[in-house]
């Protein structure tokens, strides 16, 4: 199973990942980061690990990880 | 089946472009690029000034900060000086067709083998979004603030056309960073570009329209709305000039 990681303290809120993903699966902290914004957040539940929040954002906040057991597995 | 994402080591830093500025993708784009071509211990970026100059607050790579406008004629020097690396100017559009339109087209006339990317945001985006030769007509800046006279001050400039239909260049496009689909599209282009150049074909140049919240006075989701709405009539998408490998394919 992969796995999604965010690095908060770099998030922006420019929302760009909020309006492009495909299950509403991002939402923002009511807590500010060090900058000052209210980082965005990902429901683990809802998220397909499409790849979409990464491919728009532009402060490298996400990845998506292939854990070492689902690699064997392939 | 999910794909892994990571931030390429090369720029996996935290950079200091406002919220919902187009460079961090582009960034991230190239340095995937460099990455997938075996390029990371193999480059040096003349780097334009502007906001194109917070990349070296971000990426770990060789790097010159060159004077205003005169990246594409220093990536020149370098190139023909070390013709083995791999040279990518990172510049805007105030740096490249403004200030750097004599170095600009000088290095594309001699087809000079590097690659160039540039940022068109349509402003000066750093010193507080005055007009630049991209802005629009009737584009509101800071320096005109009634909207651009195209009738005093020429009509928006095309680069990639122009260097496209008048010399003799290996690669030129035009991508921007609104959707998933133009991002991975945009992706391509820079990598054509970066191939050319590796191959020895020639100058490229894949000219990006990114957004720029700050200066447009819009949120980061409604600059890209605009770029879709306004800068795509008026600059097209796509490839002008393909690599020789892919016309004769």
């Amino acid at each position: 199973m992969e796995s999604i990681n965010l690095k908060s303290e770099r998030c922006k809120q420019c929302e760009l990942c909020f309006a492009h993903c495909p299950s509403d699966a991002i939402s923002f902290s009511n807590e500010l980061n060090k900058a000052g914004f209210n980082f965005a957040c990902v429901d683990e539940e809802k998220c397909i690990r499409c790849g979409i929040c990464y491919t728009m954002c532009p402060d490298g906040v996400y990845a998506i990880a292939i854990n070492p057991q689902a690699k064997g597995e392939q | 089946m999910a794909k892994e994402r990571k931030v390429p080591a090369l720029i996996d830093n935290p950079m200091s472009f406002c919220a919902g500025c187009g460079h961090g993708i582009v960034i991230r784009l190239v340095a995937e690029c460099i990455e997938e071509l075996n390029q990371q211990d193999n480059i040096i970026f003349p780097i334009g000034v502007g906001c194109s100059s917070l990349l070296g607050g971000g990426m770990v790579a060789d790097r010159l900060h060159c004077p205003h406008g005169r990246a594409a004629s220093v990536a020149t020097g370098m190139k023909r000086v070390t013709p083995d690396t791999t040279i990518i100017t990172y510049q805007g559009d105030g740096d490249a067709y403004n200030i750097g339109i004599s170095e600009s087209l000088n290095a594309a006339y001699r087809n000079e083998n590097i690659t160039v990317i540039t940022i068109n945001n349509t402003n000066f985006g750093m010193t507080g979004g005055q007009m630049s030769w991209t802005s629009l007509p009737d584009q509101k800046t800071t320096t005109s603030p009634k909207g651009r006279d195209s009738g005093a001050t020429g009509l928006p400039f095309r680069f990639p056309e122009m260097v496209a239909g008048q010399f003799d260049v290996a690669y030129a496009a035009r991508g921007t960073v609104t959707s998933p689909k133009n991002v991975n599209k945009l992706k391509k282009y820079i990598k054509n570009g970066l191939e050319a150049q590796i191959n020895g074909e020639g100058y490229s140049i894949i000219e990006v329209l990114s957004p720029c919240p700050t200066n447009w006075g819009l949120n980061p989701v409604k600059a890209m709305e605009q770029i879709e709405e306004q800068l795509i009539p008026y600059y097209p998408l796509g490839v002008f000039k393909n690599r020789k490998e892919k016309q004769d394919a």
